[in-house]
């Protein structure tokens, strides 16, 4: 990585963490952002002892899993949109497939792998330092609330990041 | 999962808080009894909003989780030691928007069986008719 590059890096990732933490519920969680690429986006979910269901077992609430994957989902979204315009999550659905180890910083990563005029479909996996061990898989679908305007997208696709 | 101290208050109470759980106190949920069954109140606070004006869809799935859990719980055999009681799925589809606003959640098994418990949980605001979310979530129970 050049110099020029390692600095644009530097600067997109403060303005999205800047972004992260203006939104209420993701800086109750402590869900920060990690990085992204052309229609991913990678967040993590440092623990702490307020995640806990069970105090006595040590086991993370699946809420803020949840949570998690549902940030990173809709950053996929408005990423791979190249626009920070309104959508809604019309489903997800979570698969549980194992506790996260005690104390892990939980990584959730979800791509976008099909936009249409109105949806967007997205896929992801939570993990805890092996993505090839997952915690959790992921799949979901985002409505477009609000219809860009024709133009509006190759618009936004062209402006300076 | 399931604290031991979730179940007792939900089987010994009839209202109080889920400040056992740290993540129910996080959320400062409640539960109380109603004709149906248990229902959670997830009261309204800044810190739940995702976008402008609106509940980020993860506290309201969260909410739906544990008034899930509770009608699980509360669906167990009385006199005998609960099993150790974890969502496997859950497919939440969000239908209205969340308002800043307070918010309740509850549950009915579709099928309790020993293994698996199969939950459809609602969440809603001002009018229980019209639920802002649903969620199918099967649960994978652990005898002792």
């Amino acid at each position: 990585m050049t110099e020029a590059e390692d600095d644009a890096a530097r600067r997109q990732r403060r303005f999205v963490q800047h972004f992260m933490r203006g939104v209420p519920h993701n800086a109750q969680l402590g869900i920060a952002y990690r990085g992204s690429g052309e229609n991913w986006a990678e967040l993590e979910l440092p623990f702490a002892p307020h995640l806990l269901a069970d105090p006595d077992y040590g086991v993370m609430a699946s809420g803020p899993i949840f949570a998690l994957m549902d940030t990173a989902s809709g950053m996929s979204v408005f990423i791979t949109r190249k626009a920070f315009e309104p959508h809604a999550t019309l489903d997800l659905r979570v698969d549980y497939l194992r506790s996260p180890r005690p104390e892990a910083t939980v990584i959730g990563r979800a791509e976008c792998y099909r936009m249409t005029r109105q949806i967007a479909f997205v896929r992801g996996i939570a993990h805890d330092g092996d993505p090839a061990d997952p915690i959790a898989n992921v799949a979901g679908t985002f409505m477009f609330t609000a219809p860009s305007a024709p133009g509006m997208f190759a618009a936004a696709a062209k402006a300076p990041a | 999962m399931t604290a031991a101290g979730f179940a007792d208050a939900l089987r010994s109470g009839t209202a109080g808080p889920l400040d056992m759980l740290p993540y129910g106190r996080l959320l400062a949920l409640s539960f109380a009894r109603d004709a149906g069954g248990v229902h959670l109140l997830m009261p309204y606070a800044d810190a739940l909003i995702g976008s402008p004006g609106r509940l980020h869809g993860g506290s309201i799935a969260g909410l739906m989780e544990l008034a899930g859990m509770a009608c699980v719980i509360t669906a167990q055999p009385a006199g005998e030691p609960l099993p150790r009681i974890r969502p496997i799925t859950i497919t939440v589809d969000f239908m209205r928007e969340g308002a800043a606003r307070d918010t309740y959640a509850a549950g009915t098994v579709s099928k309790l069986g020993r293994r698996v418990v199969n939950v459809r949980t609602t969440a809603w605001q001002a009018d229980r008719a019209k639920p802002i979310a649903a969620a199918n979530i099967n649960f994978l129970i652990d005898w002792p």
